[in-house]
């Protein structure tokens, strides 16, 4: 315990302070500035100090901004019928508006009175939710969901839109719906980066109290993290995996192989 | 192990308390969680009766009244038979609020020795009674130090956990994120990747790319994928190259089962990762992840408030000998901690009572744009924690997760408060960069450290 002494502020950080004028984002050095070509996270964005340089600080704060909006973005459930092409239902939670679902998650899990679901035992039942962002759901749920019916090897059961909805309400719905397994694809809380991710929650034998640990999560879907093909074709795999092991979640390891299934 | 209620009468009101765990739920600070939960105080008045009440509380009720029921919760049994009474005795004699004054007096020698003969409910209950200055202070007094290719958490120094999460896990974009923040001097707690899935083969590539950067520079330190326990455990028994075993870990025997752990499954990956003896310096193997809420959430906090369970997870941890544990506190969002204040005071709280039970404790500064919360209160958290001696925070480039989307610290957040507070890196890492020319020059990438030794190219 004896190889550092106590901070005492005398010596300098371990990298230098910089040079205290305020360096263009244009001036970060090439090849620091090039690991940008390599990923969309925020690298390369130089010194000013040890601070952040301006304009990277106000691109930060601008994304934020976004962010924030984002979360109080609504579903147009008109229009996400329209896309979807399919018979459907439409269900809310016991949330009543967006800070009531923000501060009271329970609600948002449990449907509201006089919800009207099909019975259809045996079916995988998808549920289209809200979430935490109604962006990505209106952009890319469609899409998934075209793409998966195709692959299923259970009878594909109703569709269900929720609003003001948490992925556990879809335990709930596909309850009342007898389905073998649920795909809720929900809304994921806006980053930065993204304010459209869908993400894809399967739950095998879905009933009221299952937990967190007895789903398999597909995360982050949208073109420019786990693209429509993908997501889909791992979600086929998991369903199929589910049904011959009876279960999802931690008791279902996804050893999916890499390489790409044979699509539709 | 009967309960007694707890009175207090406050300007002629008379407030009662049915059991311990009420009077600490009514003594906790204001947060969402509590209120979601049903269980807050109802008024500040009612607040600050049971805060007395609890001041008034002798230590040893601690050991004589459980908050979740011994017999079908095995993480009191663990709270329990692991309590070390000669640990205990200095502070034996004293009221929760007595034993406020004691850790503010206390030499650091005698809080850190203290560690065995805490309960998490006892670390919890003297925290709802202290400020935030309080919490800082003592805090700042305990000594944790841990090692397995460098040491962790001597007197002045700061670690960073190096934190490039790519959307999808593609190498390449990951290795990117490394170097950045090797050159911006984080890494030093943990190379530590979350993956975007749990996929064995996923999980498997990343440890080995990981492996090849940290062997490639020749980095004294240890990297992680924080995967579930029990994928970690098959990706070992398929020869990947596992420094340490991460697991999100919670204060009850149901919140653990909700995360799909439990106490033996954790000690059978411990000893399996032990068994591999890749530590060069020390065999701290594990990496723990905890954060308020995670109880509620799971529906498996038996009615305690969220602060106490968070400091039960603690219990759970340290019988696990841990390199790195850390709160992830604004992660949950704003059910459980609505505001940077809330935030804030929990990630105190949580480091307070990490430091004194024993832990390394580390914290993840960090909201998610649900929660009304923007980087002007992280500074703020980031800035009291650094001074409370905090062992390690997060690096995350440009403080923008572009993976879990939220906002943690960035590699510039790491570096200012180092410089501000006269912080430094673990010894071996610091030797380290300045062996590379890590920070000699602004402008240029080390000729050591080129991306193209990387696969950068």
């Amino acid at each position: 315990m004896s190889a550092a002494d106590q901070g005492d502020g005398d010596r300098e950080a371990a990298l230098p302070e910089g040079r205290g004028d305020l360096p263009r984002q244009d001036d970060a050095p090439a090849l620091w500035r090039d690991l940008r070509r390599f990923t969309d996270a925020r690298v390369g964005l130089g010194r000013a100090g040890t601070a952040v340089p301006t304009a990277a600080h106000l691109d930060f704060q601008e994304a934020h901004a976004r962010a924030r909006d984002a979360v109080w973005s609504a579903l147009d459930v008109p229009a996400l019928a329209r896309a979807i092409g399919l018979p459907h239902a439409r269900v809310r939670s016991m949330a009543a508006d967006r800070r009531s679902y923000l501060l009271r998650p329970d609600l948002g899990r449990r449907l509201a009175e006089n919800a009207s679901i099909p019975h259809a035992p045996g079916t995988v039942a998808f549920v289209i939710a809200d979430g935490l962002c109604a962006i990505g759901v209106q952009r890319h749920a469609p899409a998934v969901l075209q793409r998966i019916l195709p692959l299923l090897a259970l009878p594909p059961g109703p569709i269900v839109i929720a609003e003001q909805a948490r992925v556990a309400l879809g335990d709930d719905i596909a309850e009342r719906i007898g389905a073998a397994a649920v795909v809720v694809m929900i809304g994921e809380r806006p980053g930065l980066s993204a304010t459209d991710s869908l993400g894809l929650y399967i739950t095998w034998a879905p009933r009221r109290g299952r937990t967190d640990a007895e789903r398999n999560c597909i995360s982050n879907v949208r073109p420019g993290g786990m693209g429509y093909d993908d997501a889909a074709a791992k979600a086929a795999w998991l369903l199929r995996a589910a049904q011959r092991l009876g279960a999802t979640g931690v008791a279902l390891k996804d050893d999916m192989p890499a390489i790409a299934l044979p699509g539709p | 192990m009967a309960a007694m209620p707890f009175a207090q009468t406050l300007g002629g009101t008379r407030f009662v308390f049915d059991d311990l765990k009420t009077l600490l739920a009514r003594a906790t600070p204001l947060r969402s969680g509590d209120v979601l939960a049903g269980i807050a105080a109802a008024s500040a008045a009612e607040r600050i009766a049971a805060q007395r009440a609890l001041a008034d509380l002798p230590l040893s009720h601690f050991l004589s009244e459980a908050v979740v029921p011994f017999e079908t919760d095995e993480v009191t049994r663990l709270i329990m038979d692991r309590h070390d009474a000669a640990a205990f005795a200095p502070v034996r004699h004293l009221t929760v609020g007595g034993f406020r004054d004691w850790l503010l007096v206390a030499e650091p020698a005698a809080v850190t020795a203290l560690a065995p003969g805490l309960t998490p409910e006892m670390a919890a209950a003297v925290s709802k009674i202290m400020r935030v200055a309080d919490l800082m202070q003592v805090a700042a007094k305990c000594r944790v130090v841990t090692r397995f290719r460098n040491t962790i958490g001597l007197p002045g120094t700061l670690s960073i956990r190096l934190q490039p999460n790519h959307p999808t896990d593609d190498p390449r974009g990951i290795a990117a994120g490394v170097l950045d923040g090797l050159l911006l001097g984080a890494g030093d707690a943990v190379i530590g990747i979350n993956p975007a899935t749990d996929n064995v083969e996923a999980v498997m590539r990343v440890l080995e790319m990981l492996d090849r950067v940290r062997d490639r520079f020749e980095i004294p330190t240890q990297t992680c994928v924080l995967s579930h326990v029990t994928t970690t455990m098959l990706a070992m028994d398929r020869g990947a190259p596992v420094d340490l075993v991460f697991q999100s870990i919670g204060g009850t025997q149901a919140t653990n089962a909700s995360f799909g752990v439990s106490l033996s499954v954790l000690k059978e990956a411990r000893e399996q990762a032990l068994a591999l003896g890749r530590g060069t310096l020390g065999d701290n193997v594990m990496y723990f992840e905890t954060g308020q809420g995670s109880a509620l959430s799971a529906e498996a906090h038996h009615g305690v408030d969220q602060q106490t369970i968070e400091a039960r997870a603690y219990a759970v941890a340290r019988e696990f000998h841990p390199l790195l544990v850390n709160t992830v506190v604004g992660f949950i969002g704003p059910e459980y901690l609505f505001d940077g204040k809330q935030i804030l005071r929990a990630g105190l709280e949580d480091h307070f009572c990490g430091k004194l039970l024993g832990l390394p404790m580390g914290v993840d500064v960090c909201y998610t744009n649900h929660a009304e919360a923007d980087q002007d209160d992280m500074d703020t958290l980031l800035t009291c924690l650094a001074v409370a001696g905090v062992t390690y925070v997060m690096g995350v480039p440009g403080a923008d997760d572009v993976m879990l989307a939220y906002q943690s610290t960035s590699f510039h957040d790491g570096l200012t408060a180092r410089a501000m507070l006269g912080k430094r890196a673990a010894p071996e890492f610091e030797d380290w960069m300045t062996r590379m020319g890590i920070g000699l020059d602004a402008d240029r990438i080390p000729a050591r450290l080129s991306p193209a030794l990387i696969g950068l190219e």
